[in-house]
């Protein structure tokens, strides 16, 4: 099959690899009809997150047709589902809490002790990511294998098209735990940082759930021109002094619930992003939590930290003192997708929340590689790349 | 017995109370414990026969049952591969299986516990293993550089049974994309 492989920093190339096989009793395997490239792809084709090897598959974001199933598969040939990015076993501790990303089961025994020394825990599995994450060949390809397929997989009516649905495999229930996350209470002031497809989605969430208002910031004026369609106020970060103008946008007593939908790769000429720029680039830090940092620092005393942007490894002058100081909770971590998927499914089809505006460009899969470079240079007016195996150019 | 309390021996910093739970005084003893959701009478019968360890065991070649205390170990380790005859020195179902190597090439014994977590937690196993490293300290350093060490080997092992037991399988990935051949 064809499928698009990570080389190294920027290099990524699509290549002729093995088709994928039922290797356990509950796997199924699924003909990719339509793929997407996440933010956090990006990460990796920077190349930020570690213990990525050469010729591994990328891709977390997918949905297709069965067609192959394991003899304890309940998937039948045929259907069409969207595949949760998030591997998990539905039957350990975490699973039976519905923390479906903290699956103890996922990754493979030989593949937990580096994310136990890193994390204290071992990490548990995703699709397409890194070996800390179990090394799964990912869905930007024509085939894949999906294990424990009789508890991720959601299967989608006839009649709804891929590009309504396809963000329910993370960005979609991302978004929604992001606001949940934020316990909004009705009247709330949510602040939203990055607008990218989490932070959008966060925006809509944010609303359904009782926000009366939302402030959006970023520096691509597109982005903002979306989250202000969803009704979100705005806050262009080079136009404006961020945390001043949420201070007085709130009377000064700030948002009370705010959203890192940025994580490790801030963007902005801001010092601290400047020093952390040059401590990632010569190894004295890894991660740049500029975002993270002024949220902090503007959310309201007693309020609410909300944090689904991806952090790697360790931040340098993270604000603790405010943060002790000024009693705030924080709640975090990769989503717990199957939790959302029939509610959110179900809002897709009333059509209570929009997907497809987000979509900028469709390619066919054999122009990934396009489509990486693409998502990465032109983020202002390039806001997802949906790849279609087979789609004509 | 049925819950576990406190910490265990094998974490003291006291070395000599690190190696007192060595059924033959072992050099080294290592413990570890993880929280299965099955009953305990359960995960002790999968384990109690002891052909069936070579199915989350990596290193065991086969393990061969004798009668009911009596089995034949033959396991890789770094240098090839090692043999012994193990006895059950213990036997509570539902609750604790120990052995000891009698005879063999690595003086070893072996112990797990199955208790009661907290209510909503599962079974806690615990794997106690005490073993005198062929070579002593060198022996244990190339053990551990061609991960044959068998605390690193346990800890997976114990995951690998855990997996089996809650999910049915053992977590595995394909790897069709590290040789293209395009």
């Amino acid at each position: 099959m064809r499928a698009l492989t990570w080389h190294g920093k920027h290099d990524v190339r699509m290549e002729t690899v093995p088709d994928p096989e039922i290797l356990n009793p509950r796997d199924a395997i699924i003909k990719i009809t339509s793929t997407a490239i996440c933010g956090s792809d990006l990460h990796l084709y920077d190349a930020y997150i570690p213990t990525l090897q050469k010729g591994d598959i990328l891709g977390h974001e997918f949905m297709g047709e069965v067609v192959d199933v394991g003899p304890k598969s309940t998937l039948k040939k045929g259907q069409r589902v969207v595949v949760p990015f998030t591997i998990s076993c539905g039957s350990c501790f975490h699973c039976s809490k519905q923390q479906f990303s903290a699956c103890d089961n996922g990754n493979p025994a030989d593949n937990q002790d580096l994310g136990q020394q890193l994390y204290g825990e071992p990490m548990s599995a995703l699709f397409g990511y890194t070996h800390l994450t179990g090394g799964y060949p990912g869905g930007q390809a024509e085939l894949v294998r999906v294990p424990f397929s009789d508890v991720g997989p959601i299967v989608i009516p006839d009649g709804m098209p891929d590009d309504d649905v396809l963000f329910l495999s993370d960005i979609l229930p991302t978004g929604w735990m992001a606001a949940e996350n934020a316990q909004i209470e009705h009247g709330d002031t949510v602040a939203v940082w990055g607008c990218g497809p989490v932070g959008l989605f966060a925006v809509q969430s944010a609303f359904k759930m009782g926000a009366h208002r939302v402030i959006a910031i970023d520096h691509f004026p597109h982005r903002l021109e979306l989250a202000a369609k969803f009704g979100a106020e705005t806050i262009n970060f080079e136009e404006t002094d961020t945390y001043h103008a949420l201070m007085e946008m709130t009377g000064s007593i700030g948002p009370d619930a705010v959203i890192d939908s940025v994580g490790l790769e801030a963007h902005g000429l801001f010092g601290d992003n400047i020093v952390d720029q040059i401590k990632a680039s010569t190894f004295l830090g890894t991660d740049r939590p500029h975002a993270l940092r002024q949220a902090i620092l503007a959310c309201r005393k007693g309020g609410r930290v909300s944090v689904p942007g991806v952090y790697g490894g360790f931040l340098d002058k993270f604000p603790f003192g405010a943060f002790m100081e000024k009693g705030l909770t924080m709640k975090t971590g990769q989503t717990h997708v199957q939790k959302y998927l029939p509610k959110l499914l179900e809002m897709i089809g009333n059509k209570e929340l929009d997907t497809t505006f987000l979509i900028s460009h469709r390619l066919p899969l054999e122009q990934a590689p396009e489509g990486y470079k693409m998502f990465k240079s032109e983020q202002n007016t390039c806001t997802k790349v949906v790849l279609k195996p087979g789609m004509e150019a | 017995m049925s819950e576990v309390r406190g910490a265990p021996s094998y974490v003291s910093k006291d070395k000599d109370l690190q190696k007192s739970e060595a059924q033959n005084g072992e050099s080294t003893v290592w413990g570890h414990t993880v929280s299965i959701m099955r009953p305990r009478e359960e995960l002790y019968a999968y384990w109690r026969d002891f052909a069936n360890l070579a199915t989350f065991m990596q290193n065991i070649v086969s393990i061969e049952v004798l009668d009911q205390t009596r089995s034949h170990w033959t396991v890789r380790g770094p240098n090839g591969e090692y043999q012994w005859t193990a006895l059950v020195t213990e036997d509570r179902p539902g609750e604790v299986i120990a052995w000891k190597a009698e005879d063999g090439d690595v003086k070893n014994s072996g112990r797990i516990e199955f208790r009661d977590g907290p209510p909503g937690h599962g079974t806690y196993v615990r794997a106690i293993l005490a073993y005198q490293p062929p070579m002593g300290a060198i022996g244990k350093l190339i053990a551990t550089l061609t991960q044959k060490e068998p605390q690193i080997q346990s800890n997976r092992d114990l995951r690998r049974f855990k997996q089996l037991m809650e999910t049915g399988e053992i977590a595995t990935t394909t790897q069709p994309n590290r040789e293209p051949y395009s």
